[in-house]
């Protein structure tokens, strides 16, 4: 690469010390002063050592940061109101999770003037106590979605997942009109609430062995016992959401967008100053 | 007797892959379970057809008898190339996606949300964990004097394990398979197999360091054991998760909410810490000593920032989550971790720029250098940027905002791109045993191509990312919100378009890398040498 006749290499500019004026020795080989240098080269012979001792000092932080949070008190607010999602709220958050809406809409709105005018109460972390795995985003391409239950009628959202520009003509979002088309089962819900169960998230036995029938009262209460559902899961919200007969992807991503935020009671919530 | 055991082997795979197939009660699961079913069966005929045979290798051209194990590291170029073009096309067009909405098709498999994590994929993991894989084989052989360890197979394992990782999330991805996780979204099996195959890296690369004849093991290579390690940590750590069934692709995350949060960015932020940072500290350890003849700067530097930065790194996760429902007291001691971290950052931009003392007159003539040396400098640029917009008031604007992506952007391609790009120029020649690059004045053009598209990106997102901050927060005299959320969305089209002719002049400068390494290897370059090459 550097053999092109306006290269001049280092070894032909007198004004520079070429490498060939060093001395034979690499660097790494000259006898090393100092404390730290010197006990330095035993870990640098000895690649177990190596290993080893960065695998210690990249641990230290993760352990300091983040074993607290699981035994702190503080760390999730005592609310009242909070609870697991219903079978249908849950398909529905597997629906916003599988069509990456984390990727553009955050649900964590933060403790700033602005936030809290726009969105509504700043987010507890009990709000999120029930989510495997959060979904608080990194990124506002669109709006925060924390609080978005109960902002717009089921109809607004049906026309806006069809096609975002028939009601806001500036937005960028994709259309999904394929969420209204596409029939969704309860078979799996069961097994997607056992694995929640298994990760900490409080479903009964009576949860699990009416999960099925929940899925389908939520979505055409018509079917099914909405009063059994409202104990099961208090303030769920039981409509056809999507306007057509059967359930259809869209009932239940409807059903999970109306019902986020509206769990916590606030007027019996009472901010922890030290936290 | 091996080549009976394997074909069995094989043969049994093949049949428990079409079970799974059978068996799966999701559309991804059952694509995934058939292309493996597919897999096993294509190297079950391929073992039968060799069996007893010769090993043959598709690699034509004169190569270099080093004694070392370079027919990965080539394989491993090929690949970093060809993920690297695909990365970029990606990423170019959600790009456009997110100026003309579109593009998005109303396709489920073409919309922004899967495509996105496509192309972050694409990029960290395909192009530039190739990278990693590639080089660090390559440098270790030769900073250690001794061939990799483990043999060929297990080289070729990690290296055709690791293409299968990419290829089942990618596939995931496009079919609605993903945790959620950024950066972290493929599937459980997906990280069951990648932990396998990471494991087998950790492997060939400790024990070839075992069994080097240097005495000491020099610096890159702690950089890059460093990576290895820690990327295992993070990624066991991360993906915790509880399968719905074994015969379905979904699973639940153990970690909930605010303990989840701390855990992803504890792991997305020493993905970039590590893999990004550190392993790519590891190349820039080798390949700009190398290009441009000089010794590193300083030897001690590289102890105290190696030790300073590795500790540090792990962190600064918390500064993702400022203002949020963290705790006050976790995301103060990331802020101040972060802002630390700036010093250990530089301490390695210093490293990396002063090896040039007394060879700056290279970055005249050599543009070769010039990519590796301005990679360094947009490292330093990013990891001051960085910092700052870790402290608590910066990042009140800047979260949520086009300002992270784009400072993500001139770290991604500015650092990483461009030393990879260093990197391929110096290796492929080597490789293939040219005497030199096919045309250093195409070179040239990649350069230049890439550093506007980086500054178009870059300057673009800071327009619309501080334009966006002070727009949801400006108030009126009454103290209501002046901007509805719309009015910022539609403000940021033009720096959009802007963005992403940017990336358009990245990805055309990488295609013409692709058709100069292509000409280098095939041996164009020998004919076309006698050609008087115009320096920059």
């Amino acid at each position: 690469m550097a053999d092109n006749d306006k290269n001049h290499g280092a070894e032909q500019d007198p004004d520079v010390s070429a490498a060939s004026d060093a001395s034979e020795e690499a660097a790494h080989e000259t006898p090393q002063r100092g404390w730290v240098l010197r006990n330095h080269a035993l870990i640098e012979r000895n690649a177990f050592l190596l290993l080893v001792f960065s695998l210690i000092v990249v641990s230290i932080g993760g352990i300091v940061q983040i074993v607290p949070l699981f035994y702190l008190d503080n760390t999730i607010e005592e609310v009242d109101g909070m609870r697991p999602y219903s079978p249908l709220e849950l398909a529905g958050r597997n629906i916003y999770v599988r069509e990456g809406c984390y990727v553009c809409h955050s649900q964590m709105i933060r403790v700033m003037r602005d936030e809290v005018q726009r969105y509504g109460h700043y987010s507890l972390a009990a709000e999120s106590m029930y989510d495997h795995p959060f979904q608080w985003g990194s990124k506002r391409t669109g709006p925060d979605l924390a609080r978005i239950g109960g902002r717009y009628s089921d109809d607004w959202h049906r026309a806006h997942f069809e096609n975002p520009r028939d009601l806001v003509p500036e937005s960028i979002m994709p259309a999904y009109p394929w969420l209204a088309r596409t029939p969704i089962g309860s078979e799996n819900i069961e097994a997607v609430m056992r694995a929640n169960r298994a990760s900490g998230v409080p479903y009964t036995d009576e949860m699990l062995a009416e999960a099925r029938a929940d899925f389908r009262t939520q979505a055409d209460p018509d079917t099914g016992d909405v009063d059994a559902l409202l104990t099961r899961y208090p303030k769920a919200q039981a409509r056809n959401f999507d306007g057509t007969p059967g359930e259809s992807e869209l009932d239940a991503v409807i059903a999970y967008l109306q019902m986020l935020g509206t769990l916590v009671d606030f007027s019996t919530f009472e901010p922890d100053a030290s936290r | 007797m091996i080549d009976a055991a394997k074909i069995a082997a094989l043969g049994i795979l093949t049949l428990l892959f079409a079970m799974a197939a059978n068996w799966g009660t999701d559309l991804v699961y059952q694509v995934h379970a058939l292309l493996l079913a597919l897999l096993s069966a294509g190297l079950f005929i391929w073992s039968i057809r060799r069996a007893g045979g010769r090993d043959r290798y598709a690699i034509d051209g004169p190569r270099p008898e080093t004694g070392y194990n370079d027919d990965v590291v080539r394989a491993g170029v090929i690949a970093t190339t060809l993920w690297g073009v695909v990365g970029f096309l990606a990423g170019t067009y959600i790009a456009f996606q997110l100026a003309f909405p579109l593009l998005n098709w109303d396709l489920p498999w073409t919309s922004f949300g899967r495509l996105r994590p496509l192309h972050t994929s694409a990029v960290i993991f395909a192009f530039g964990g190739n990278a990693l894989i590639a080089t660090s084989f390559y440098i270790v052989q030769r900073t250690c004097a001794a061939p990799l360890w483990g043999g060929r197979n297990l080289a070729w394992f990690v290296f055709w394990g690791y293409q299968l990782f990419i290829v089942l999330a990618a596939t995931g991805y496009v079919l609605g398979s993903t945790q959620s996780k950024e950066y972290a979204e493929p599937e459980w099996y997906v990280d069951l197999w990648l932990t396998i195959v990471w494991v087998a890296y950790l492997a060939i690369y400790l024990g070839t360091i075992v069994k080097r004849r240097e005495p000491h093991i020099y610096v890159a290579n702690w950089f890059f054991l460093a990576f290895i390690v820690t990327i295992a940590m993070l990624h066991v750590v991360n993906n915790i998760a509880i399968p719905v069934s074994i015969w379905s692709s979904q699973s639940v995350i153990l970690f909930p909410g605010v303990q989840g949060a701390m855990v992803q960015w504890w792991y997305g932020h020493n993905a970039v810490g590590f893999f990004l940072t550190a392993g790519f500290l590891g190349m820039m350890y080798y390949f700009i000593p190398k290009q441009a003849d000089r010794p590193v700067y300083s030897y001690k530097l590289s102890i105290i920032h190696f030790w300073a930065l590795i500790f540090l790194y792990i962190w600064a996760g918390p500064h993702h989550l400022h203002y949020t429902a963290l705790p006050d007291w976790a995301q103060v001691l990331g802020m101040v971790m972060s802002i630390i971290l700036w010093m250990p950052s530089w301490g390695g931009m210093i490293n990396g720029l002063m090896t040039l003392q007394g060879a700056w007159d290279k970055l005249r003539t050599d543009p070769v250098l010039r990519m590796l040396v301005v990679s360094v400098g947009f490292y330093g640029m990013a990891t001051f940027e960085g910092p700052m917009m870790s402290i608590r008031s910066v990042n009140s604007l800047s979260h949520y905002t086009d300002w992270t992506i784009g400072h993500v952007h001139s770290g991604a391609l500015g650092w990483n791109g461009m030393i990879t790009f260093g990197a391929l120029y110096y290796l492929v020649p080597r490789l293939w045993n040219r005497e030199r690059l096919y045309s250093i004045s195409l070179v040239s053009w990649h350069f230049w191509l890439a550093t506007i598209g980086i500054v178009l990106y870059a300057a673009s997102m800071w327009v619309t990312g501080i334009m966006e901050g002070l727009m949801w927060r400006e108030v009126d005299a009454q103290g209501f919100l002046v901007n509805s959320f719309a009015d910022t969305v539609a403000a940021k089209f033009p720096m959009y378009v802007v963005r992403a002719l940017g990336g358009a002049l990245f990805l055309t400068g990488a295609l013409i890398m692709a058709y100069n390494l292509w000409k280098t290897a095939v041996g164009a370059g020998e004919t076309a040498s006698a050609r008087p090459v115009p320096a920059e």
